[in-house]
């Protein structure tokens, strides 16, 4: 895609990651912190149960950026991101995104991931090689 | 109580992890990824890569375990109970590919308290085995009512 310009909104993504994915993404990831794979922990920490990876939602904001740039995956040269919301399984995230800069062959892109009204990843800024 | 701040500048021993053709392709199905550059070895070499190319986000897989100690440093003192993944970020070089051996180092950047919390900064520098940047990432780690 070579014709983005400043302002443009980007493709929606839209995921729903289902009950196991969270066991999923640890053992993909190596990141088996029980806040994410088991229920009774979650809660006995205070948190209302198992939370999303945030390397996983930003791994979805990734994905939505290197969608833009083609697909190929080394157009994602910079991905900046502020984890400000908790991710729940069986919930339906919202990549969406709007380009704020394009010039010498390069876009950056404003991204946020979202789960109805909770912006679990804001302010997050991606960098394609275009 | 206020944060300690003698860690800042330290750098811990370097980790080294060989990506791996199944292990790549594991990751690129969970985050919903279905370009066969992935999965596919001619279909990566036809794209121009060495072998079998990890998403950009698969970083986190190899440059991870070289934060690990970093983070559960006595002297970097980070409250875990009440951490949370403030922010992240990620600058990709050369390509990661099945095959690669990739070794990362990590560094304390910054220790500061802001807000009545902790903020605990971390660089990861991963280099291949030809020496190129396959990444650069910033972890910052918040740490409430320190």
């Amino acid at each position: 895609m070579s014709d983005l310009n400043v302002g443009d909104a980007i493709p929606e993504l839209k995921v729903t990651p289902d009950k196991y994915l969270p066991h999923r993404y640890a053992g993909a990831s190596g990141d088996f912190n029980p806040i994410h794979i088991d229920p009774e922990f979650a809660k006995a920490v205070g948190l209302p149960s198992t939370i999303l990876h945030g390397l996983y939602m930003m791994g979805l904001v990734a994905r939505s950026a290197t969608d833009v740039a083609g697909g190929d995956p080394k157009a994602l040269k910079r991905l900046l991101v502020q984890f400000r919301g908790m991710g729940a399984p069986e919930t339906e995230i919202a990549v969406t995104g709007t380009v704020k800069s394009v010039g010498d062959g390069k876009a950056v892109i404003d991204v946020v991931a979202a789960q109805g009204e909770n912006q679990t990843i804001r302010n997050a800024e991606a960098e394609i090689q275009l | 109580m206020t944060v300690k701040t003698e860690a800042v500048g330290k750098e811990w021993p370097a980790t080294t992890y060989e990506v791996g053709k199944e292990k790549i392709g594991e990751y690129a199905r969970v985050v919903g990824l279905d370009n066969s550059v992935h999965f596919d070895r001619e279909a990566a070499k036809a794209a121009g890569y060495r072998d079998v190319v990890a998403p950009p986000m698969f970083c986190v897989v190899y440059s991870a375990p070289a934060l690990g100690p970093a983070m559960f440093d006595p002297e970097v003192g980070m409250n875990f109970a009440a951490m949370v993944h403030g922010g992240q970020e990620f600058e990709w070089g050369e390509p990661a590919c099945s095959g690669d051996e990739i070794t990362t180092t990590a560094k304390c950047l910054e220790i500061f308290e802001k807000d009545g919390k902790g903020f605990y900064v971390f660089e990861t520098r991963s280099l291949n085995q030809d020496g190129a940047e396959v990444v650069k990432g910033t972890w910052t780690n918040i740490v409430r009512g320190v």
